[in-house]
């Protein structure tokens, strides 16, 4: 569509042709294909990241009874329930004084230490994992180290995979986080260069919804693939009552 | 003997466990806890990134309880999530219900539902800016089609919450597929023996389905009530708190605080503010959930 077809009065439904220009268009107005791959590059350290610690965390809350652990669970489970808002400030300072401001660590450092939510997913799952398993290879001179990378890893797959979606959706749709810490236009994300693209041409809405357009394919082709993931994910994390 | 060794299994189980655990709690400490307390310090200064800290005690508090804003956006967040969260608790069990029935071609229905909540906010924020808009957006298009008079919709100070709250349950798919998760867990026996007892729908719904929905219901409300409160990125993008600060909400008077005027200790006692009141009303919740809410196992695993 044009921008007059969608401005015009009363409203037209369809355009006299399709437009795919809007989208070779935008991309030359800000560079979109950088963003793109930035975001593809920050979304893929968290959930290789995510996946590795949240498996790892897990193993320890749900395969092990030791003292202070209902604690430690609670501490984790209760970050949940803090406001983004009310981290932002402090974790902002904080990075700024390493010097981590315009770079991607502040948007993946924190993916290798876990995630409330999936840490909680993940130990749902591993309590349904009989601790026969963990004896026999206990037996058999195994440490727990190799009972978890060769016992319960293969067994937790289908899980990992809903935690690396659940990873995924969050980091690529991240706004604030790009917006706090990346200044230099090259490092952008794609959420973040959306905005600005939005901010700058409030009037093109053609070629805005064509930007947007880019920033939502690879959710949605993500979706229909992982489709299970997302409802299994939900449905192991115990809420199914 | 055997005492001794089952001492030893003890340590060990401990150890390891620890080990296991040690990047949770680091990611805890560094990330959660350190940042609070840290955030509670800073709230006691009067800093702007540049000069030096300079300790003014609890005059951040006195300050932000007489300033004019922080009333009106502490009004504006309480207005939207007292709107958001019923709406959306309600609105989207009545989807999770439909979703739940075995008709041809649900899948479908559950994907084009989800779909909202997986694309950016961003993005959302884009296509509803769109549809809100008060001279070619969709909305108003219907409405003059219809012969009926023209809204304002996120432009007019009346308005812009109850837009921003509509927005808000066209995103709430997640809140849907949690609901439809915890509807397929509901035991097929217990509706076969109600419809021997020869309960009707009504009755089935009411004395089964919400009762063993409850604790799926309650996580609903209190993840939907504290993700109302940091209402942040739809403000934004799409109103930046206009019209007339009608959409001030408090986490944009927090950035705005911090990133625009650089106050930072200000800025952290806000956060405080909101942080206190998130906890309370979360408490409040689950203090009163123990009359509304049903366990099967008795309540000891939430």
């Amino acid at each position: 569509m044009t921008d007059r077809e969608i401005m015009t009065m009363p409203m037209q439904w369809l355009p006299e042709r399709l437009r795919f220009e809007n989208f070779s268009e935008s991309m030359k107005r800000a560079p979109f294909l950088r963003y793109f791959m930035n975001s593809v590059f920050v979304t893929g350290i968290n959930v290789v990241a995510q996946v590795l610690s949240v498996s790892f965390i897990a193993m320890g809350f749900a395969r092990f009874q030791f003292k202070g652990k209902n604690f430690w669970f609670a501490a984790i489970l209760s970050t949940m329930m803090i406001p983004y808002t009310v981290l932002m400030i402090p974790q902002f300072i904080g990075w700024q004084a390493v010097g981590a401001y315009n770079t991607y660590l502040p948007l993946t450092v924190p993916a290798f230490f876990g995630n409330a939510f999936n840490i909680f997913l993940m130990c749902q799952f591993y309590r349904g994992i009989p601790k026969d398993y963990d004896e026999a290879a206990l037996m058999d001179g195994a440490d727990y180290f190799r009972i978890y990378t060769t016992i319960i890893l293969p067994m937790a797959k289908p899980v990992l995979c809903s935690v690396g979606v659940f990873a995924f959706m969050n980091s690529w749709n991240d706004f604030i986080g790009p917006l706090l810490y990346l200044d230099k236009e090259s490092m952008k994300t794609i959420s973040l260069g959306l905005q600005i693209f939005i901010g700058q041409y409030t009037s093109s809405w053609n070629l805005m919804m064509a930007a947007s357009c880019v920033a939502v394919i690879p959710m949605i082709l993500i979706f229909f693939f992982a489709q299970r993931y997302f409802i299994e994910g939900i449905t192991f994390s115990g809420l199914k009552g | 003997m055997k005492k001794k060794k089952s001492g030893y299994l003890e340590r060990t189980r401990t150890k390891w466990g620890y080990f296991f655990i040690a990047p949770g709690i680091i990611g805890f400490l560094v990330f959660s806890l350190g940042p609070m307390l840290y955030s509670l310090f800073l709230s006691t200064m009067e800093w702007n990134i540049i000069t030096p800290k300079r300790f003014v005690g609890l005059e951040n508090y006195r300050q932000l309880f007489q300033n004019e804003l922080t009333w009106k956006s502490l009004k504006v967040t309480a207005a939207y999530t007292a709107m958001t969260v019923p709406l959306v608790i309600v609105i989207t069990f009545g989807i999770a219900l439909l979703l739940n029935s075995r008709v041809r071609g649900i899948s479908i229905f559950r994907t084009i539902f989800y779909i909202p909540s997986i694309i950016p906010l961003v993005a959302t924020a884009a296509i509803w800016m769109f549809i809100y808009n008060p001279t070619y957006g969709f909305l108003n298009g219907i409405l003059r089609a219809l012969g009926l008079p023209a809204q304002k919709y996120i432009y007019s100070t009346s308005s812009v919450i109850p837009c921003l709250s509509a927005m808000a349950v066209w995103c709430a798919g997640n809140t849907v597929i949690i609901y439809l998760a915890g509807l397929q867990g509901v035991s097929r026996q217990l509706y076969d023996a109600a419809e021997i007892d020869g309960a009707g729908r009504m009755q089935r719904f009411r004395h089964i389905t919400v009762p063993m929905m409850t604790p799926i219901i309650f996580y609903n409300l209190v993840m939907t009530m504290i993700n109302c409160l940091q209402t942040f990125t739809q403000a934004y993008i799409m109103t930046d708190g206009g019209p007339a600060n009608s959409s001030l909400f408090f986490s944009l008077l927090i950035y705005r605080n911090a990133f625009t005027y650089q106050k930072m200790g200000y800025a952290a006692a806000l956060s405080w503010v909101l942080f206190v009141i998130a906890g309370i009303l979360t408490l409040i919740l689950f203090v009163t959930s123990g009359k509304w809410v049903f366990y099967e196992d008795g309540g000891d695993n939430w």
